[in-house]
């Protein structure tokens, strides 16, 4: 089990440097970085001298390097536009990222396990039918019409909740809605054949022949054991979630990473873009690591294959 | 079930109560105003943003105030100016006004400003506002003289829109930042405008509250809302849906279709207002980017005859927009629109592909970053002449860099001149020479360079003037027309709408 740690760890470390490497080469791709600073009107003379004046003028290899040393020492250089230090403008908006993440996660098995469950009972019945429409509606539905359509009816027309902002829990209710509807339906069909696989097995069988309660037999024996691939399935759709926040953040004005991130694109703040793909994708890589570690716990074959 | 359905009424009203979106506005005296973009930098030299050049006007005052209904310059900071020589200006600043820190004004922070904002070492954003002055001098305690690196005929439209006083010493509390740079941005922001700085939170809000001690006599008047909050909300939709619940008083940019809506629905003021930005069509007339067509007059003729403007403006961009006939916006000082015209006309259009060629027309490509659906209109024109027009659709950023290297057949972009009412912000930005330079006519860069070299009006309206019938006469631009914006406020803002894209929040009321 160790090796196997040891191993999946080098792979993240390796993922981690490449994504870096590749977001520093695109931002590069998208255009002159002294050319968005400087703005529109800005003459020959004022883009030189910015250019110059945050060392874009040097090797792009270097600037990568140089970047990267700093990085690893938890240095991940001075917002060109904020003009904060990166790690301390990151520290500050993560918790609300991960707030709205995890109040997703948990709308999302809150729908999803129990739908999963009584679809797995009654299949091909009328509640089935319907976890399955709301699977279908869910995946097939993006997800900035599903925003403004809760923005609509749950804050324009009845006025329930307010539009934008962070500043108290019933801000977080459309957008953890409009997150976590996402990735109901993979869980929720999940959940389903789970159950249906384990409610078949024998020891099911032998445990309803022992006059145990249904009840009993369905969250104790049943949903136990085929709850596990769900649990590893959020695992990596939460990290999914803190990347695929930035169109939920940007529509409901959540001040958080992926509003950052949008807005350090458009503005070609190299330093947060760099940095805030790069925690992103080391926090999705740690929860893809977990995930792994729990199938590999949990199944002794994948640890030696 | 009537008791679950009234026990579910009571929840749903409780809500409402409870988290309803706060209603700004007139009940808290608080405009609240937003646009898509963070404002983390409050500081008019050090944040490049159309929110900075508007917020610079809440906050600080200019040496000059610029009339916008008259075009004449009146005493703001500074009471009277006279021209020495044409690089050396002297100025006498009024008496008895206060920054908000308490700190009295006098000619030291102006001359503290100037020579802060004008050394290359400033890290000033956007060096071009600032770059034409060397220095200034105090000659008195209300008497400044300001020196200019070179003759610099749009001096006062400078003074007036982007140099802003701040107090002797202001900057020198700049912290260093971990690059070793002093981060000047970092100061709070401090000025003597009618409008004080409060509060900031990236990614949220700019708070300001109004200056109970604002200087009597000013042209900007007394400030009469209470507080003004800028917010940043990224979607317009978002914006739109806080519009309609009292979150906003005041947005703008809006889409043409949804102010339209917003307008049938009477809910708020839907007001279509000019600015200085315009968009043109530049042609490749040398053929670097290989595909050779323009450098035929008669092709870029053909062009010009076959884009049927006047439909641009009317239908896509809004009632306040004109069609233009010159490299610049007619509001400019030079701008002149007595040049020639291409109206619009696809026969004659289709006569001269013939004449040049091409009587079937050919495939080129074209170049956009903003606003699609315009290019797509031109697009649309081409095409019914048998021009096929591929478009690549770029962030400005990419396309400028394609426009600096050649590659762009026709670029189709805009210019907002940094709302400065001049045509040195806009035609000798593009016309002397320099990578955004498509012709490098010698001609027209020696008249632009005696426009931009002289302070006699009549001598530079007349220079501005033989630059601009070359540039349309030769079409090395096709300048196609003015923007516009939709405006949409609060039904009880008194507010007007001024041509030259800055709203001043300073003179606002509410009804």
């Amino acid at each position: 089990m160790f090796t196997y740690l040891l191993r999946r760890l080098g792979v993240a470390v390796l993922v981690a440097l490449t994504v870096s490497l590749i977001t520093f080469s695109m931002i590069y791709l998208s255009g002159d970085p002294a050319v968005a600073l400087a703005g529109e009107a800005a003459t020959e003379e004022d883009i030189e001298s910015i250019r110059t004046y945050y060392g874009y003028d040097r090797p792009i290899l270097v600037q990568y390097g140089d970047w990267l040393f700093k990085a690893l020492q938890g240095d991940f250089g001075q917002s060109h536009y904020l003009k904060q230090p990166v790690a301390l403008v990151i520290f500050e908006r993560l918790p609300t990222t991960m707030m709205l993440g995890l109040c997703a996660l948990v709308f999302a098995l809150v729908l999803s396990i129990p739908l999963g469950v009584l679809a797995a009972i009654r299949p091909n019945s009328l509640i089935d039918r319907t976890a399955l429409t709301i699977a279908v509606i869910g995946q097939a539905m993006p997800s900035f019409w599903f925003a403004l359509t809760l923005m609509l009816w749950l804050g324009i027309i009845w006025r329930l909740l307010p539009i934008t902002g962070s500043d108290s829990w019933a801000n977080f209710v459309m957008p953890s809605i409009a997150l976590g509807y996402y990735i109901t339906p993979a869980a929720m069909r999940l959940t389903r054949a789970g159950m249906l696989e384990v409610l078949s097995a024998d020891y099911i069988r032998t445990a309803r022949a022992k006059g145990l309660r249904p009840v009993t037999v369905l969250f104790k024996h049943a949903l136990r054991n085929a709850i596990l691939p769900v649990i590893s399935l959020a695992a990596v759709q939460f990290g999914f979630m803190l990347g695929g926040s930035i169109v939920i953040e940007t529509i409901f004005a959540i001040n958080g990473l992926g509003f950052l991130a949008w807005e350090s694109i458009q503005r070609a703040d190299l330093p947060m873009m760099q940095a805030i793909v790069l925690v992103l994708s080391v926090f999705y890589i740690l929860l893809t690591l977990l995930a792994d570690m729990l199938n590999a716990w949990l199944d002794p074959r994948i640890r030696v294959a | 079930m009537r008791r679950q359905i009234l026990f579910a009424a009571a929840c749903a009203l409780g809500a409402s109560t409870w988290f309803g979106p706060a209603h700004a506005g007139k009940s808290d005296d608080t405009l609240n105003w937003a646009t898509d973009r963070e404002v983390a930098v409050v500081d008019p030299y050090y944040n490049n943003t159309r929110e900075l050049v508007v917020m610079g006007h809440l906050g600080w005052d200019a040496l000059l105030f610029r009339d916008l209904d008259t075009g004449d310059y009146k005493p703001l900071l500074a009471t009277s100016w006279n021209w020495v020589d044409n690089v050396t200006m002297d100025l006498e600043l009024r008496e008895g006004v206060v920054f908000h820190d308490g700190s009295s004004f006098g000619a030291e922070d102006v001359v503290y400003t100037i020579n802060h904002v004008s050394s290359p070492d400033s890290g000033v954003l956007t060096p071009k506002n600032v770059s034409w002055m060397k220095s200034a001098e105090a000659l008195g305690s209300h008497k400044v003289r300001i020196h200019l690196v070179n003759p610099f005929p749009a001096a006062l439209a400078y003074l007036s829109n982007a140099v802003f006083i701040v107090p002797e010493g202001h900057y020198d509390s700049a912290p260093t930042a971990a690059d070793g740079k002093k981060d000047y941005g970092a100061v709070r922001a401090v000025g003597t405008g009618p409008y004080r700085f409060v509060e900031v939170k990236a990614g949220e809000y700019v708070l300001w509250e109004k200056n109970d001690t604002y200087m009597q006599g000013s042209p900007k008047g007394q400030p009469s809302i209470g507080n003004i909050r800028f917010r940043t909300i990224k979607e317009m939709n978002t914006q739109i849906a806080e519009m309609l619940t009292g979150g906003l008083d005041w947005m703008w940019d809006v889409p043409k279709d949804q102010a339209e809506r917003l307008e049938e629905s009477g809910q708020v003021t839907v007001e279509n207002a000019k600015t200085m930005r315009v968009s043109y069509l530049a042609f490749d007339v040398d053929g670097d980017s290989g595909q050779t067509f323009f450098t035929d007059k008669r092709i870029r003729a053909a062009v010009a005859h076959a884009i049927d403007r006047e439909s641009i403006t009317r239908n896509l961009v809004g009632p306040a927009s004109v069609v233009i006939h010159s490299a610049c916006h007619p509001d400019q000082f030079g701008c002149t629109q007595d040049v020639p015209r291409w109206d619009f006309d696809p026969e004659k259009a289709k006569a001269l592909l013939a004449e040049a060629g091409h009587p079937d027309g050919f495939e080129f490509d074209i170049y956009a970053y903003r606003q699609r659906e315009y290019t797509e209109a031109v697009i649309g024109d081409l095409k019914k002449v048998g021009i096929e027009a591929k478009l690549t659709f770029l962030q400005y950023r990419a396309l400028r860099d394609l426009v600096w290297e050649g590659e762009t057949p026709i670029n189709h972009m805009t210019w907002g001149s940094s709302s400065i009412p001049d045509v040195s912000a806009i035609t000798s930005h593009f016309f002397s020479g320099g990578r955004d330079d498509p012709a490098k006519d010698p001609e027209v860069v020696a008249w632009v360079a005696e426009g931009d070299s002289s302070t006699n009006p009549a001598d530079r309206e007349a220079a501005y003037k033989k630059a601009l019938e070359r540039i349309s006469g030769e079409l090395y631009w096709l300048p196609m027309f003015t923007y516009a914006k939709y405006y949409v406020y609060a039904k009880d803002l008194d507010f007007q709408t001024t041509s030259d894209e800055i709203p001043r929040f300073y003179a606002a009321k509410w009804k």
